[in-house]
């Protein structure tokens, strides 16, 4: 079997996030970044899966240079092969065009032996836009479960559970397809001492635009759909007052509450 | 005036506040048409038309709601092709944001999601405000491709009623056999705890780590106020509080009029869900918690005494 892991590199959220001043993208220049926190949950659940059935798991990350730490992070997990694609032309991209670019990785590392299962994490956590795989899954013309929370596989069928708003849903589909997971599915592993030593013999294929056919002008942020007119920082919120607990703590509580006519 | 479709989100036919809020933002930007996927339309008719929809396309088939995503974006499609509308305007829930980002892909068309706001623009087009980092910016932005879909997130405008003439038409969905892929075989509606629903709620209370896993007295807090209860992650994966009531980043974000936290740090990831509360007030004994950066009030001292206290001398002031 053969999982291709999708795998993003985020700029630290604990870190001061920020925007590029002339062009409005995300400034990954300025900050520390690091593989996703919600990928890892990808990856795990991929090697869990892989572990299963003598399966491979192929890393994937589009991104700058620095992107790389993301996919070495996955290697060192345990994935057996990383490929990472960067190109000047990619900066900026929105879902469109990243998912244009994922789907056609994907499609070769299909080429020689073809993909059973591609398998993303929920959201990134800087974009948050969780569309990326359903974008992808419509690019490869692939079913898709998303949001499990929970996964079985039977030979070639996938068995989801999926946590809704209003219901708890179980989905059934065959591969290939693409799979998105949740952080509730299972605790991601730290990386082990030997499994960083391992990870530094694996291969790292890089990839540009032109290895996969795509027409630079298809992605980045001349290509985008939407466009940004305006970006400012929330001003922050003003301290309110914080009073000290002496025996009539809740008492001033529903007191400015009442001040404030919200009781 | 042109069209804007509203995807409908309902249960069974229940309609749920986000829509009135849909179809309140839509009537901004020129005529709503409430688009209704599944079987329930008698129960929702009266409130479709209360909120201003002057058209509703039924579109009740089994296949867009026994698969996912897949079949409910063709059917979009289809309809997007025939009613031509200036913008569709989609709630953010899971399944939704997903048909919307096939959608998008299908139709050509630019897509923004979780829109705090979303008002006409210079050309009459919609411009969008959005929440990012954590609430720590607002970003402005617009569609420049196709037709502009925009998923807007619950409590984005305030609900008004305006009769409209709710004509409806019945659509014939053609779902290809390629779209039935990924079905639901089971479906167990959660249960239900009685206090409003946590995105739509006026007031939200909520409990960490520090509540020690024993929620009675944020619960007792929230029905003193009529309020939703929310947990942080750290109360979640500790299994004191269900998955559904997580305010968060990976949870629930929610917007209400009060926020109350209690025995919460006020991690990013917890920010991220409730930052953009009106008023947001916690209880907390540790002084020097982050989540005491954002009050508008706080009370450093331990819950299990506090929040008792309120809720009595709320019930006391009640009479
Ligand atoms: C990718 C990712 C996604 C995440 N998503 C979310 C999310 O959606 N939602 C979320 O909440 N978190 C999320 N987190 C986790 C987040 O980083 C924090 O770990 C979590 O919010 C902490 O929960 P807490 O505030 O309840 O616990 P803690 O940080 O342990 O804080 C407990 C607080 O309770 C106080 N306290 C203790 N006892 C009492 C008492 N008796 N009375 C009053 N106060 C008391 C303490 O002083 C402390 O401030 C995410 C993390 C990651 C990495
Ligand atoms: N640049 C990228 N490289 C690889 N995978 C990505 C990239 N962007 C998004 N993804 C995948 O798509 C998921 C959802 O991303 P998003 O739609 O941006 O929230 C992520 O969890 C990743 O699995």
């Amino acid at each position: 079997m053969k999982i291709v892991v999708c795998v993003k590199h985020v700029p630290d959220a604990t870190a001061k996030r920020s925007f590029d001043a002339a062009d409005h993208t995300v400034d990954r220049a300025g900050v520390d970044g690091l593989l996703s926190e919600l990928d890892e949950y990808a990856v795990e659940e991929a090697l869990t899966i892989a572990a299963a059935g003598d399966g491979e798991v192929v890393v994937l990350t589009v991104g700058p240079e620095q992107a790389l730490d993301a996919a070495r992070k996955s290697l060192q997990m345990g994935a057996h092969a990383a490929v990472h694609v960067v190109d000047d032309a990619v900066h900026g991209s929105d879902a469109f065009g990243t998912s244009l670019v994922l789907a056609k990785a994907v499609e070769k590392i299909g080429s020689d032996t073809s993909v059973d299962i591609v398998l993303c994490g929920m959201a990134s956590t800087d974009g948050a836009m969780g569309v990326v795989p359903a974008m992808l899954a419509e690019r490869l013309g692939l079913p898709q479960v998303t949001f499990a929370a929970e996964v079985t596989i039977d030979s070639t069928k996938v068995t989801a559970r999926r946590d809704g708003d209003v219901a708890t849903e179980t989905v059934e589909a065959t591969m290939p397809l693409v799979l998105s997971v949740t952080d509730q599915i299972n605790e991601p592993r730290y990386p082990s001492f030997k499994g960083i030593m391992a990870a530094k013999k694996k291969t790292v294929e890089t990839w540009s635009l032109a290895d996969l056919g795509v027409d630079p002008s298809e992605v980045g942020l001349a290509a985008s759909w939407t466009s940004v007119q305006e970006v400012a920082a929330r001003p922050p919120r003003s301290h309110g007052e914080v009073v000290t607990d002496d025996g009539d703590g809740g008492r001033q509580l529903v007191e400015y509450l009442a001040g404030q006519k919200l009781i | 005036m042109s069209e804007i479709l509203v995807l409908v989100d309902h249960v069974d036919g229940a309609v749920r506040k986000t829509t009135t809020e849909l179809l309140t933002i839509a009537r901004r930007l020129g005529e709503p048409s409430a688009v209704f996927v599944g079987a329930g339309i008698d129960a929702a008719r009266e409130t479709l038309a209360a909120y201003g929809a002057d058209k509703i396309y039924i579109l009740d088939s089994d296949a867009l709601t026994d698969y996912l995503v897949v079949p409910q974006a063709e059917a979009l499609a289809q309809l997007m092709a025939s009613a031509s509308p200036a913008a569709v305007l989609v709630p953010s829930t899971p399944e939704a944001r997903e048909v919307a980002a096939r959608l998008a892909v299908k139709t050509e068309s630019g897509l923004i999601t979780d829109a705090v706001d979303v008002q006409p623009g210079p050309d009459g087009s919609p411009l969008t405000t959005q929440s990012v980092f954590a609430g720590g910016f607002t970003v402005q932005a617009s569609v420049t491709r196709g037709t502009p879909i925009v998923i807007v997130k619950p409590n984005s405008a305030t609900p008004e009623q305006t009769a409209g003439a709710a004509v409806e038409e019945t659509v014939d969905v053609v779902v290809s056999e390629g779209a039935k892929t990924a079905q639901v075989v089971k479906r167990e509606p959660r249960t239900k705890s009685g206090r409003p629903e946590l995105t739509e709620a006026a007031i939200v209370v909520s409990g960490g780590r520090g509540t020690g896993g024993d929620f009675s007295d944020v619960e007792a807090l929230a029905d003193a106020l009529g309020a939703a209860v929310g947990a942080s992650r750290a109360a979640v994966d500790s299994g004191w509080y269900p998955h559904s009531y997580q305010v968060g980043q990976t949870g629930k974000t929610v917007s209400p009029q009060l926020y109350v936290a209690n025995g919460i740090s006020g991690a990013i990831q917890h920010r991220a869900g409730m930052q953009t509360a009106r008023t947001i007030v916690a209880v907390n004994k540790d002084a020097e918690a982050p989540i005491f950066e954002l009050v508008d009030f706080g009370v450093v001292g331990d819950l299990k005494q506090v929040l008792p206290q309120a809720t009595e001398e709320i019930a006391r002031r009640k009479g």
